[in-house]
């Protein structure tokens, strides 16, 4: 029988792969070597001039990439930690399970942006109830103009916000977990620790990896925290690669370099991201 | 004839204390102080138009500021002409692109855009340029000669004025007028407790009013309020402070770059030595104050919290509306000066008094070329800063509308019609009229590209403010950067659009 016809049902799938990703991709590299910018409107061609620019004289981006990789670490193994953590705690037959279950999604439903507002008006160093409260102990930090201090005030409020996300993959996993092993942990007679050790965290690793290199790749693409919460001030403490991006792509209008630095900062993210998971899969799956 | 009829009516109607009450501050309580002006957009005027059918489409900034009288200005007119007018709002920091994509893609989604002065060197090719009809009105020749040229490129308008804005100082009068506070200062530090006429002067006088409660409200004040947020329009409060350095008479030819060279001075000592003051200032902020934007500013000054301020009006009127704690508490004047200048030209300071007002760039709006309702969007604007409409809008400090009509600067519109104590409007309005008259104003920097300009010196002073790069150092990275972007954009773009503002700075035109 001929079976051509088939290939007629998978034009509308692969058109819609064309128009939502190959298309925006391939015009993003054709846009990085272009000029466009606020007074030279237009794809004309400028062959690497915009990467030469990225590679030899631009180290803020470079600076910005730096910064992002230890947030973006630092939240994801944060979040996976408290995530865990709560998803243990929910997984046993604890009282008001579904309530906690519910209450722990709820930071992950609020709108980013929003939340982020009421952060900066908690840490407001003057009129914030934060250092209100710190007060009686007679500290203040300096939650937002401390060049150190801002980059873990921008962690606090990401952890809040995508714990959640994490707790939730990670209990969906522990609530697919087969029962014979902890039956025979329990048989032989093994400590909540050991049985945690031994059997909980390696028979949690593949969804653990799933869950850390998801978080890995939302929390590089960190903008709205910074966005609303230190504009990547004080200086430049807290800027990332997103937001530096968006500086020069829409507040600078310089679309061709920025569309140059998007490109080159997707290539690396696919790179370290592979080397993330292979070195993941090696350490937790080594058994 | 009839600017006198006009004006002769607009000035009984200011001058009476009382409420005006007419048929169109009965439909439009907006107007109540007033009732309507007459002029070539007055709701009278604009009640005869018929756009029943058609539909205006606006891109303005979020609410209140700019925002809020867009929209409100934006259903009156519907009411008056029957015309269907769509606003949408926007945060500052993305008007510029909000408009400049679909303006570069060859689209026109809306009709009438709002944004800042400084956008025209960028915006100009895709605006229609304000018709003659509106050029020649009684409302358009009371517009003051420095906002005519900041809405307008080589003599041509592009911006229909709506807004004038300026940097000036803004001080507790309460306190610094204060005898008592006058004799406790002079016994504690040896110095006068006046205005400050330098920046010196207020630094002095910011560190010994910081961190106590000087006004006995149980809370502690603090010496200054300044924008210092990365990317919220701090490079403009730095400007503000550089001109009492940088800007010297005796030498005209460019305040930002060397336009024959166009060799940014951006790190010569003048720049360094304001730098180094804007560093010092971050003890006498605040607790948080490096991170204040503007809304922070005009809530702290304006909630009483800062012995001064200094940047655009709405912190001030912020302080002087009727809900305000600090209500004809505080004064207005010229930004502080500076006790030495540089000279560019022979790399040296002139050791004399100088002092220099900075017309800051401020909001403006233009209607796209492309739009297909261009009359109806000038009358719109006509009507948005009729004379009723303006002086509603002036009275309200969230609006963001100031001064920028020669009748405005009238104090009995401000003693009349708000309730300020008459000498706190006669400095208020002196302090603008002032700036009008100076003849060493520095006007914004209008150049192609602006935007990559402004985020270059945001950036190198927010380092500095930091503590990541000392002031020198910072500046040495502001330059080098603008140098790259003249290479970028061409020399010979950039130099002819400065060339523009160094005209009026210069007094040439």
């Amino acid at each position: 029988m001929n079976f051509k016809h088939k290939y007629f049902f998978l034009f509308p799938g692969l058109f819609v792969l064309i128009g939502i990703l190959i298309f925006p991709i391939i015009f993003v590299v054709r846009l990085s070597l272009s000029g466009w910018n606020s007074y030279n409107p237009g794809l004309d061609y400028i062959g690497l001039e915009n990467y030469i620019r990225l590679f030899t004289d631009d180290p803020r981006f470079w600076e910005s990439f730096f910064r992002l990789s230890f947030l973006s670490v630092t939240t994801v193994i944060l979040q996976y930690v408290i995530g865990f953590a709560l998803a243990h705690m929910v997984w046993k037959d604890i009282k008001f399970k579904r309530f906690f279950r519910v209450l722990f999604l709820v930071p992950m439903m609020t709108t980013p942006v929003i939340m982020t507002v009421i952060w900066r008006t908690f840490f407001h160093e003057s009129l914030g109830p934060v250092n209100d409260l710190l007060s009686v102990f007679g500290v203040a930090p300096k939650w937002l103009t401390d060049p150190v201090i801002a980059k873990f005030t921008v962690i606090i409020v990401e952890v809040w916000q995508w714990t959640p996300f994490m707790f939730l993959l990670l209990l969906a996993g522990l609530l697919s977990l087969p029962k014979e092993p902890f039956l025979a942990a329990a048989i032989d007679g093994a400590s909540p620790v050991r049985k945690f050790i031994y059997v909980t965290f390696p028979l949690m690793a593949p969804i653990s990896i799933g869950a850390i290199i998801i978080r890995l790749i939302e929390a590089s693409k960190i903008m709205d925290t910074v966005y609303v919460l230190t504009s990547g001030g004080p200086g430049t403490s807290t800027e990332t690669s997103s937001f530096y991006i968006f500086i020069k792509g829409l507040r600078e209008f310089q679309m061709g370099y920025a569309a140059s630095m998007s490109f080159t900062y997707l290539i690396i993210m696919i790179i370290s991201l592979t080397i993330i998971a292979k070195v993941l899969t090696k350490v937790l799956l080594k058994d | 004839m009839k600017t006198c009829l006009t004006a002769l009516i607009s000035s009984l109607m200011i001058f009476s204390p009382m409420a005006y009450a007419d048929k169109w501050s009965d439909q439009f309580p907006h107007i109540k102080a007033t009732g309507d002006i007459p002029g070539d957009c007055s709701y009278e005027k604009m009640s005869k138009k018929n756009y029943k059918g058609k539909t205006l489409k606006i891109n303005t900034h979020a609410i209140p500021v700019m925002g809020e009288p867009t929209a409100l200005h934006a259903e009156q007119f519907e009411k008056l002409t029957g015309a269907k007018v769509e606003v949408t709002h926007t945060p500052a920091g993305d008007l510029y692109s909000k408009a400049m994509v679909p303006f570069q893609a060859g689209q026109a989604p809306y009709d009438v855009v709002f944004g800042f002065s400084n956008f025209i060197n960028d915006w100009k090719r895709y605006l229609a340029p304000v018709p003659k009809k509106y050029m020649n009105s009684p409302e358009m020749k009371d517009v003051t000669k420095s906002h005519m040229g900041v809405s307008s490129w080589d003599g041509t308008m592009y911006q229909y004025p709506v807004d004038g804005d300026r940097h000036y100082l803004k001080y507790r009068k309460d306190v610094i007028d204060n005898p008592e506070m006058q004799k406790k200062y002079k016994a504690d530090t040896g110095n006068e407790l006046r205005v400050p006429r330098t920046w010196k002067e207020y630094a002095q006088m910011a560190k010994y009013f910081n961190d106590w409660d000087w006004d006995g409200d149980g809370e502690k004040e603090y010496g200054s309020a300044e924008v210092m947020k990365k990317d919220d329009l701090m490079f403009a409060a730095f400007f503000s402070r550089s001109v009492a350095y940088a800007k010297n008479p005796r030498t005209p030819g460019g305040f930002f770059f060397d336009l024959e060279t166009m060799k940014p001075n951006i790190n010569n000592p003048g720049f360094v030595e304001a730098l180094t003051d804007w560093v010092e200032a971050t003890k006498y902020v605040p607790p948080g104050g490096t991170n204040f934007g503007l809304g922070d500013e005009i809530g702290s000054f304006g909630g009483g919290q800062t012995l001064f301020s200094f940047s655009w009006d709405d912190a001030f009127i912020a302080a002087m509306q009727d809900d305000s704690p600090i209500k004809n508490k505080v004064g207005a004047a010229p930004l502080p000066g500076a006790d030495r200048v540089w000279n560019r030209v022979s790399n040296s300071w002139e050791n004399q008094y100088n002092q220099a007002p900075y017309i800051v760039w401020g909001w403006a709006v233009g209607v796209a070329k492309k739009s297909k309702v261009k009359d109806m969007a000038f009358d719109y604007l006509c009507f948005f800063s009729n004379g009723a409409n303006h002086q509603a809008d002036l009275a309200i400090g969230r609006f963001g509308v100031n001064p920028f009509k020669n009748s405005d600067f009238d104090p009995n519109i401000y003693i009349n019609s708000m309730g300020w104590d008459p000498e706190i409007a006669n400095s208020y309005t002196q302090t603008l009229l002032d700036m009008e008259k100076s003849n060493n104003r520095v006007f914004p920097l209008r150049v192609p590209g602006v935007f990559e300009f402004t985020s270059a010196v945001a950036t190198g002073t927010s380092k500095a403010l930091a503590g990541q790069l000392s002031p020198q150092e910072a500046l040495d990275e502001v330059a080098k950067e603008w140098e790259a972007i003249v290479s970028r954009v061409g020399k010979k773009a950039v130099q002819d659009a400065y060339a523009v503002g160094v005209k009026m700075e210069d007094n040439k035109l």
